[in-house]
């Protein structure tokens, strides 16, 4: 919201400046948002009056002017504005004058005409008003008076960002009881000659619907002239709040929306058909406003209808063809009380935010429609002329707001706030904020105003206190709480150490967004349906991740087009699966992903160059289970995944599970990711990853080890993986150690086979192993492998 | 006895002579070894009378020693200057830059949540996390935001439909925790939130700490404090911080905080106030028992105050360049 300081100040002017003013009122909850002066700096302009205005004898667009600006001498200048014409009140910028930007003003000759001095427009003059030409200011100007003082041109503009419980501040009249309590002042407000019907001219109100419209007050005012000019006082406040002029009955509704907070609508008497009626909408009707838009009005809208149609969406837009136009003589005035209840989300719903929605959703003071209707009608009277019927009212006591009576104990406001506030400052802020404060023993029982929406419970007359007393009055303390100690499992291995260990192993995070491009994530899971926002950012962020994939890829491409050819990323975060049995039917599911690609390290004048491979990658996530210390329940199966490289990837198990898969990228994925060479990635539910057993300590052997090395040869499809499962099946305790240190395939090898190099240690808990059990066991395992995988022993 | 005198004489010149260790072994057998001519001269004893002999044995026994002695010192010598010659040959520049593995780093907001997490986990507060597509009954309803309530519009929420959303707060995941435990309660919860705007200074998603302490006994002057000690270990200096009244349908009464930033203009850091009795209600906690306090704070926000970083965006782009700056 935002209001003109001067305006505030006619209702209360404490003597505080206006960064003072602007201080105490955001520290109070309404928070300025910014102060902006309401026109340049500028100086000596003052007001003069065109006595003579002729043609420019060598420029069609020149025009020669004498002006009175109140000196014995009238003054020549030269004028170019389309509107510059005898009679009128001007802005004189004189000889010696500043205008904004540092522009003096001095004689000049244009096209061989003297000029001694400028008109101005209110562009000239750093005031935001469109126009086409100088400034015409209301005939009754007195000449010779400063325009800055005139205009009242050093107020500014204060805009307050009000939260949404604070609909009572929408008004000047809101603005200036906080001002009042937050400097113990009374607030003087504007008054002027109350209005007496002098016609008898009047609308009948049906009101079928009291429940949303506890009040409707309806006058009729007769010829009017909506030709008439809105004054220059009441133009520059509604310009200062935001609002431009438009036609006086307009100006004259947006003022008291201003002054009081309270919306009103005019309708063009000449086009209702009978009686106002107030109803719901049947869902059927259609309504143009005052846009001009077409809509549907959806069933129990609240509309304000005559006897055939619905007129206007009731606090919310008015419609076209009842608004008043150029050609009206009547209007009928409406001054209305409408239940927040019954508007809100409606006009959302219609995508339409009004300022008269915004208040009346928000709750606009109840027993204010008889005086605004009576100040509104005042200033038409005043500016448009025309007879005043009388106010006709409909109400219903049951629906409309009471005052709220709460009780505020002592013993709960010193318990919320954890500060004692002495009881005379506690019933005097109260006081001063319009409640009806009675106190008793221990409590006060309060009885809050009408225009104070959000005052419902104990708390919020606490939070009153509280707010005017000052939150920074209100000591820091240290929080007192029982010590208990949380549990904590040893076996859950904390995610920091998970993120940690890819760190060192250096991996840089990321955070991807959780919403990713459909036609991207489409290729790496494409037959996987995702959740799809509805209204997204834009469709490139509108299908919700089923994988770390989209975004980690994204993020390598990203990268390579940077000149980053070795990327290393990891990222956790949630995925989200569609999944029926689920919570809100999709499975979110915390993952951990990672990512590399180009070269294993950086260049170093005594490493080889190699580009990375899926054991690299493979080598990081084993550090990873290592973690859990069972790495045993942990296996991996060759897999096959749609967006990777089909003779490239295994599924990751944990005791037999699936829980995650890793892989080279597939070659066709590379263009549409815009991927650079080789890349791998792995994905890991981290529910699964995150438990560790504890370990188990067992006395080591005092009896020696022995090492045996075997080589065989088996079909290049037999799985390394599966050779180690057996030998370690099959040599049980004594096994103690187990390395396959090489993998050959070439010469002396027959195509299609693979020679295996593996390390046996050897060694008993209870004794040294004789030569002659080495021996056998070795003989085991090796027969075990030729029944099992028709493995043979390599010369 | 002189022949005795000569060979030593001669052994020990040959030693000298000598820098090669094979020949020096070839010495040793020659002068000392079984047929040696010191060992021989010990045969000759045979030949002497009985005064005689223990004065010759003396004599040649004192002739071995020396010899051996020098072929010790000899050995020696040349030993170490070999390993002298090798060590020096083997000499490194050892300026040259290690086999390092870099060290890759967190994410500033990650950095920036644990940091958090410690200060509050300190406290005795845990870290609980939550579903981020949620239900209006957690992200709305049961945080006292109904149906119509303007501050949902404000919220500029990802609907997927009426009933079910993106979370605009992580403060669903503070009625999960109230639904299924019991107080006193402290908790903290970070994580990803999500709000329909893009532009300079808002990201659809960003992230958001929440905080909540219920217990029998908890006040706004204590909520005070430790939000105040938060910011000041955050960024570990005595800033300025200001409580300003606020509005949000969970908590009352409600505050914003601002610190003061280095240009001399308040900044917004944070959200906090009371629970509201109706929060309490909806989970089943008696507000007459139990208070409240909860807070909430912007990850980036803080983490750009706290880094010097400009744009928010950079925080989604995942760029090496930027978050290498991060180690």
């Amino acid at each position: 919201m935002k209001f003109s300081e001067s305006w505030l100040r006619e209702w209360v002017n404490p003597s505080v400046t206006r960064e003072e003013l602007s201080h105490q009122i955001t520290m109070a909850g309404l928070e300025v948002d910014g102060i902006d002066a309401v026109a340049g700096e500028f100086s000596g302009v003052i007001i003069g009056e065109v006595v003579e205005c002729s043609q420019h004898p060598d420029a069609d667009k020149l025009r020669v002017t004498k002006i009175n600006v109140g000196q014995d001498e009238l003054i020549d200048i030269v004028c170019g504005a389309p509107n510059c014409r005898l009679g009128l009140k001007v802005a004189v910028a004189m000889v010696g004058a500043v205008l904004p930007g540092d522009f003096k003003i001095k004689k000049a000759k244009l096209r061989g005409q003297p000029s001694f001095g400028m008109l101005c427009s209110y562009g000239e003059l750093g005031i935001d008003i469109e126009s086409d030409g100088i400034i015409e200011l209301p005939l009754d100007a007195p000449i010779g008076t400063d325009v800055r003082e005139y205009l009242d041109l050093d107020d500014a503009v204060i805009d307050v960002d009000l939260t949404a419980n604070r609909a009572d501040c929408l008004g000047m009249v809101g603005l200036a009881r906080e001002v009042g309590v937050l400097n113990r002042q009374a607030v003087t407000e504007p008054t002027w000659e109350a209005v007496t019907a002098t016609i008898t001219d009047a609308v009948v109100i049906d009101n079928k619907a009291p429940a949303a419209c506890p009040r409707y007050l309806g006058r009729v005012v007769k010829n009017i002239n909506v030709k008439a000019q809105t004054p220059v006082w009441m133009q520059e406040k509604l310009r200062r709040s935001g609002i431009r002029s438009i036609d006086p009955i307009v100006d004259i509704t947006n003022y008291v929306l201003i002054e009081f907070g309270q919306p009103m609508h005019a309708f063009d008497l000449a086009t209702l058909n009978g009686d106002i009626v107030v109803r719901l909408a049947d869902g059927e009707e259609k309504l143009t406003l005052l846009d001009g838009n077409e809509i549907t009005v959806p069933a129990d809208t609240l509309v304000i209808a005559d006897q055939q149609q619905a007129l206007a969406l009731a606090g919310v837009f008015g419609g076209e063809a009842s608004g008043v136009g150029a050609q009206t003589q009547d209007i009928l005035l409406e001054c209305a009380f409408f239940a927040p209840l019954a508007i809100m989300g409606k006009s959302r719903r219609l995508g339409l935010h009004t300022d008269s929605s915004h208040r009346f959703e928000r709750g606009v003071d109840p027993e204010l429609q008889a005086k605004v209707m009576d100040r509104a009608t005042r200033l038409v009277l005043d500016i448009c002329g025309g007879e005043a019927g009388p106010v006709v009212e409909s109400k219903s006591d049951e629906h409309l707001p009471k005052p709220v009576s709460i009780t505020l104990r002592r013993s709960k406001l010193d318990r919320v706030l954890g500060h004692h506030i002495a009881d005379n400052d506690v019933t005097e802020i109260l006081q001063r904020l319009g409640f009806i404060v009675e106190a008793i023993d221990g409590a006060w029982n309060v009885t809050t105003a009408t225009y104070r929406f959000d005052m419902a419970i104990e708390e919020d007359l606490i939070e009153e206190v509280a707010r005017i007393y000052g939150y920074n009055n209100i000591p820091n303390t240290a929080p007192i709480a029982a010590l208990r100690m949380p549990d904590h499992k040893e076996s859950d291995i904390d995610l920091k150490r998970v993120r940690a260990m890819l760190v060192a192993r250096g991996f840089q995070e990321a955070v991807t967004y959780s919403f990713v491009d459909p036609k991207q994530q489409a290729l790496i899971h494409p037959d996987a349906p995702a959740m799809i926002l509805p209204n997204p950012i834009s469709v490139e962020m509108s299908a919700m991740r089923l994988s770390m994939f989209t975004g980690l890829l994204t993020a390598v491409g990203y990268n390579q087009s940077r000149q980053q050819n070795r990327v290393r990323l990891f990222e956790t975060g949630l995925r989200f699966v569609p999944d029926e049995t689920a919570e809100s039917q999709v499975r979110q599911q915390p993952m951990l992903g990672a990512v590399i690609s180009g070269n294993q390290n950086d260049e170093h004048w005594s490493m080889e160059s190699k580009t990375v491979d899926f054991f690299d990658l493979k080598g990081d996530l084993e550090a990873i289970i290592g973690l859990t210390v069972s790495d045993e329940e942990f296996t991996f199966r060759s897999a096959s995944h749609p967006a990777l490289h089909p003779g490239q990837c295994a599924e990751i198990l944990r005791n037999d599970r699936v829980i995650g898969v890793i892989g080279a990228v597939h070659p066709s994925l590379e263009k549409p990711f815009g991927l650079n060479g080789k890349t791998i990635i792995f994905e890991l539910e981290l529910d699964a990853l995150l438990h560790a057993s504890l370990p188990l300590a067992q006395a080591v052997s005092k009896f020696p080890a022995n090492r045996r090395d075997i080589a065989i040869v088996v079909d290049e499809q037999v799985s390394a993986g599966n050779v180690i499962n057996l030998i370690r099946k099959v040599g049980e305790n004594q096994l103690v150690g187990l390395n396959l240190f090489d993998v050959y395939q070439g010469k002396g090898v027959e195509p299609g086979k693979k020679s295996l190099a593996i390390a046996l240690t050897l060694q008993d808990n209870a004794r040294t192993l004789e030569e002659k059990e080495i021996a056998e066991m070795v003989e085991k395992v090796v027969s075990e492998l030729k029944s099992e995988f028709n493995a043979l022993l390599r010369d | 006895m002189s022949q005795l005198t000569e060979i030593v004489e001669q052994a020990l010149q040959a030693i000298e002579g000598t820098d090669d260790l094979k020949a020096l072994d070839e010495l040793r057998v020659d002068y000392l070894g079984k047929k040696g001519k010191i060992t021989d001269m010990m045969k000759m004893m045979g030949k002497l009378s009985a005064e005689e002999k223990p004065a010759f044995g003396q004599a040649v026994n004192q002739a071995k020693q020396a010899v051996q002695q020098k072929l010790s010192e000899r050995i020696d010598g040349l030993k170490s200057a070999e390993l002298e010659a090798k060590l020096a040959a083997e000499s490194i520049d050892v300026t040259l830059p290690g086999r390092r593995i870099d060290n890759g780093g967190l994410h500033p907001v990650t950095r920036t949540i644990e940091r958090i997490e410690t200060f509050f986990g300190e406290l005795g507060f845990s870290v609980k996390q939550g579903p981020e597509i949620e239900d209006d009954f957690h992200n709305f309803d049961a945080l006292n935001i109904s149906e119509h309530h303007p501050a949902r519009a404000d919220h500029d929420t990802f609907y997927f439909n009426p009933k079910l959303m993106l979370r605009t707060q992580t403060s669903g995941v503070q009625i999960r925790t109230m639904e299924n435990e019991k107080p006193p309660l402290r908790i903290i919860s970070p994580g990803r939130v999500y709000r329909n705007d893009y532009d300079q200074t808002h990201t659809p998603m960003f992230h958001q700490v929440e905080g909540l302490l219920v217990d029998e006994q908890v006040n706004f002057a204590e909520l005070k404090g430790i939000l105040h000690d938060f910011l000041r270990n955050f960024f570990e200096e005595d800033l300025q911080v200001r409580f300003r009244p606020s509005y949000f349908p969970f908590t009352e009464p409600s505050a914003e905080v601002d610190v003061m930033g280095k240009n001399g203009k308040w900044l917004e850091v944070l959200g906090c106030g009371m629970v509201h009795p109706n929060v309490l209600r909806s989970v089943g906690i008696d507000p007459e028992k139990y208070q409240g306090f909860a807070f909430g704070m912007g990850v980036e926000r803080l983490s750009m105050l706290r880094y010097g970083v400009n744009d928010l965006r950079s925080f989604f782009e995942n760029d090496l360049r930027f978050l290498k700056q991060f180690k």
